[in-house]
């Protein structure tokens, strides 16, 4: 079940978008998602849509597999959809009982779910073909302006891309205490939400117990190898733009221009 | 002197109670000496809690001795200036393989060490390459560590080492939680990188069979060094080692034990190749 | 009185195109009071075997049966079938959270909603039973020693009063002697209470002293299911799989080659030692 969730994994296989430079995509799934907010209107929302089916496409990571990624966020989707049917003031529509769905309810959470998907997917793409080194890299790269405001730029990109590498085995990890303590006949599933969360300590502490002593032991291997910090490191990737990536930036410059021409102003 | 040389070393920890009052203190290290020769492979054994572990952490400066002196090619371990020139020196690889790998592809995690010691993007890439070749990972290079096995974690572990540079390996329990296959793996990277290389290697283990071709090895018990010889001289002592709760390999104990009953044969036997000649079948 | 699995299949990523086949078409009987090994390396689908046995995976096909009921039917009682099929996971003892000892082990017993007096009965019971000294009770079990810390989780399963009890690698980065106390417990509980005890290890060094019977996997499949050295007679092609049978066989077999007059048959050092010696003064 834990292992379903696709965000923020990473998909390996060859393309364009896998071998552009990570800033490109930062920068690019930045705008993309300022361009769903500024977007009013449907035919933007298909532009929208179809630019980011092209980069699917050019991804090469199996449509199925990002959808996928969705399930585990869908119940979010709906609250905010529902939010916005119910809560938007307005023209009347229907009245069920006491919940009254409005003309500008039903636009807004139409085009809410349209916007949250698109923003979902749109930014698994970047995640998914962007390996989490190369992507804090990027991050630090972009960032550095802000060390001389004494942002500790090179640390939290480390801490990030730690983070994301101890996910997958703290996962693994949790099914495993879960299924011992299920042995042991506790109950993870039943009784009222107190007696739930008393039931979690059984997994938590060993949990947590043991994302210590991997912190722990990480730290020391880390220093083992010479790690002090990210002054006068070299790199083995180093970033630097290519001819691709300047084309990148261009193609997401129309599609910004388009879209928002399109989406504010023409209809 | 050796690569590495410890003179009286101790390393004493004070426990203490829940409201932090000193109970006691242990001394996980007691007086050892140990003399280290450039190319050597030395094993290391011991039980669990015998110090084994605590002692390697000396050897490339993440522990600091209470008393006495740690050398590592020449410099103290208790010199700072030194510090980073020591851990280059005497490379580490831990236990949990989990544990150690930084990087989310195996070659970026190889190319981790170098690029904190600053070596030059194209450098970098050199020494990830031969130092993956070297342990026989280099076709994994563009894998996820998570879906390797324990024994080629281990190997790409001994590789992030390697592509330091460092003259001499030091390896904490590294097969202690891998299964056999990967045990038999790792142990003929690092005898590969001892005959090839000439990286000197210190392996710290309670496997008995992983030592066989050490060229000496010592035993710890309570912080001391119990027994210290090749690794012939210490399985002729059988009963010795039990009481150290250790163990010998089975023909060892097998020759031992037709030896109390009065058959001939020659100490510390370790093959069964050894055993049919010494039988004059 | 038993465990049977009937043409049981289990297949990992069933809507895939990755789908792996961990379990093919496995059929078993696990009788009363046998102590078994499972042997396979990493992959071979014996911790999830494993995990079939008491409930914590569902079969993709087949059926189990415990004790004549089948586990798969709807009325079935999992929660029982947990407390009766003891399950000890590798490395147990990062599954422990209480503040003391005897505390983590009532874990398991008090979840089976039994009384006070009967949880601490059954607590102090099994932690004798794997021999851990009584001053250690109340103390943190994180401030115990990892061969005690083992006991510890062990005896938590223990306290269940499981009539199986199956065991995952219970000796990993144990040293040679913890390995030999352990096993040696384990041994001692299984002739004293009758309890049927599955091992699971990767060395058959380690097993072959101590069980009756040795059920071999590989790729999902029982490669052999016989007693100990009938199983070891077949040491070239568990060497294919990359198993290896106990160095005992291999000194047995190069005796026998140089036309030493020994059984082969030899599984443990006693053994050999006996024979070896009525050969040579013969």
């Amino acid at each position: 079940m834990l292992r379903d969730i696709t965000i923020g994994q990473y998909y390996q296989t060859e393309s364009v978008l896998h071998k552009m430079d990570p800033r490109v995509k930062l920068g690019g799934t930045l705008l993309y998602i300022i361009s769903l907010f500024l977007i009013k209107n449907f035919v933007g929302y298909i532009i929208a849509a179809l630019f980011l089916g092209i980069v699917i496409k050019l991804s090469k990571v199996p449509f199925k597999f990002m959808i996928k990624g969705m399930k585990t966020i869908i119940l979010l989707l709906m609250i905010t959809v529902l939010f916005n049917l119910f809560l938007t003031p307005g023209e009347e529509l229907v009245t069920v009982w006491k919940l009254t769905i409005t003309v500008e309810g039903l636009r807004s959470a139409v085009s809410m779910a349209i916007r949250l998907t698109l923003l979902i997917i749109g930014s698994s793409v970047m995640t998914l073909t962007t390996t989490p080194n190369n992507l804090t890299d990027g991050m630090e790269k972009m960032m550095r302006p802000l060390k001389v405001i004494k942002v500790p730029v090179h640390e939290v990109a480390m801490m990030m891309s730690i983070a994301l590498r101890f996910i997958p085995i703290l996962l693994e990890e949790t099914d495993k205490i879960m299924k011992a303590q299920i042995a042991r006949g506790a109950d993870f599933e039943s009784g009222n939400l107190l007696k739930r969360a008393k039931a979690m300590v059984p997994l938590l502490v060993p949990l947590f117990i043991s994302a210590f002593r991997r912190a722990n032991d990480l730290a020391m291997a880390m220093e083992a190898r010479c790690y002090r910090g990210g002054d006068g490191r070299t790199k083995m990737k180093p970033l630097c733009y290519q001819k691709r990536d300047y084309i990148a930036y261009i193609c997401i410059l129309l599609y910004l221009a388009v879209g928002i021409t399109v989406g504010r102003i023409l209809f | 002197m050796g690569i590495i040389k410890t003179k009286n070393v101790v390393y004493e920890y004070i426990r203490r109670d829940e409201d932090g009052n000193v109970e006691g203190i242990t001394k996980a290290v007691d007086d050892v000496n140990l003399d280290i020769n450039q190319g050597d492979f030395i094993a290391i054994l011991g039980h669990n809690g015998s110090g084994k572990s605590t002692l390697a952490k000396h050897l490339n400066a993440i522990l600091n001795p209470t008393e006495g002196t740690v050398w590592v090619d020449g410099m103290d371990t208790n010199d700072e200036s030194q510090l980073w020139n020591i851990r280059q020196t005497a490379g580490m690889v831990f236990q949990n393989p989990d544990n150690q790998i930084i990087g989310q592809v195996v070659e970026e995690d190889v190319g981790f060490g170098p690029e904190n010691i600053g070596v030059p993007t194209k450098e970098i890439w050199e020494r990830v390459e031969e130092s993956l070749r070297a342990v026989g990972m280099y076709q994994f290079r563009k894998h996820s560590p998570n879906k390797l096995s324990g024994g080629q974690k281990q190997r790409v572990s001994i590789a992030g080492v390697l592509a330091m540079h460092p003259k001499c390996i030091v390896l904490d329990e590294p097969t202690a939680m891998l299964d056999p296959n990967g045990r038999k793996e790792v142990i003929r990277a690092i005898r590969g990188l001892n005959d090839v290389e000439g990286v000197t290697v210190i392996l710290i283990t309670h496997y008995m069979e992983e030592i066989i071709h050490a060229d000496k090895v010592f035993v710890m018990d309570q912080g001391k060094i119990a027994m210290e010889g090749t690794p012939r001289e210490i399985f002729s002592q059988v009963e010795k080692l039990k009481n150290l709760r250790l163990d010998v390999p089975q023909i060892t104990l097998l020759a031992y034990e037709l030896q109390k009953k009065g058959i001939l044969l020659p100490d510390g036997i370790l093959t069964i190749k050894e055993f049919i000649q010494a039988l004059h079948l | 009185m038993s465990l049977i699995l009937d043409h049981v299949n289990y297949v990992y990523g069933d809507d895939t195109p990755l789908a792996v086949k961990a379990l093919d078409d496995i059929c078993l009987t696990i009788p009363d009071g046998q102590f078994i090994g499972i042997i396979g390396h990493t992959g071979s689908g014996k911790s999830t075997l494993m995990q079939h046995l008491n409930g914590l995976l569902k079969a993709s096909d087949g059926s189990i049966y415990f004790n004549g009921e089948d586990i798969y039917d709807k009325d079935y009682d999992m929660k029982k079938l947990r407390s009766k099929v003891g399950l000890v996971f590798q490395y147990p003892e990062h599954q422990l959270f209480e503040v003391d000892v005897f505390t983590d082990v009532c874990f398991g017993p008090k979840n089976l909603g039994l009384d006070q007096r009967e949880v601490e009965l059954r607590a102090y019971d099994a932690l004798r039973k794997v021999g851990l000294p009584d001053e250690l009770f109340y103390q943190s079990p994180f401030d115990l020693s990892g061969g005690q810390k083992r006991r510890v989780a062990i005896a938590g399963v223990l306290a269940m009063k499981p009539e199986v009890l199956i065991l995952d690698e219970p000796t990993a980065g144990l040293d040679p002697r913890g390995r030999d106390e352990i096993l040696g417990q384990i041994k001692k509980l299984q002739t004293e209470t009758g309890m049927t005890i599955l091992l699971v290890s990767h060395s058959m060094e380690d097993v072959a002293e101590y069980v009756d019977r040795i059920i071999v996997m590989n790729k999902g499949k029982v490669m052999y299911d016989d007693e100990p050295k009938k199983v070891f007679r077949h040491y070239k092609e568990l060497e294919e799989v990359g198993l290896a049978a106990p160095q005992v066989t291999y000194i047995m077999h190069a005796l026998k080659e140089k036309g030493l007059n020994v059984d082969v048959d030899a599984t443990t050092i006693e053994e050999a030692t006996r024979q070896i010696y009525k050969a040579l003064t013969e």
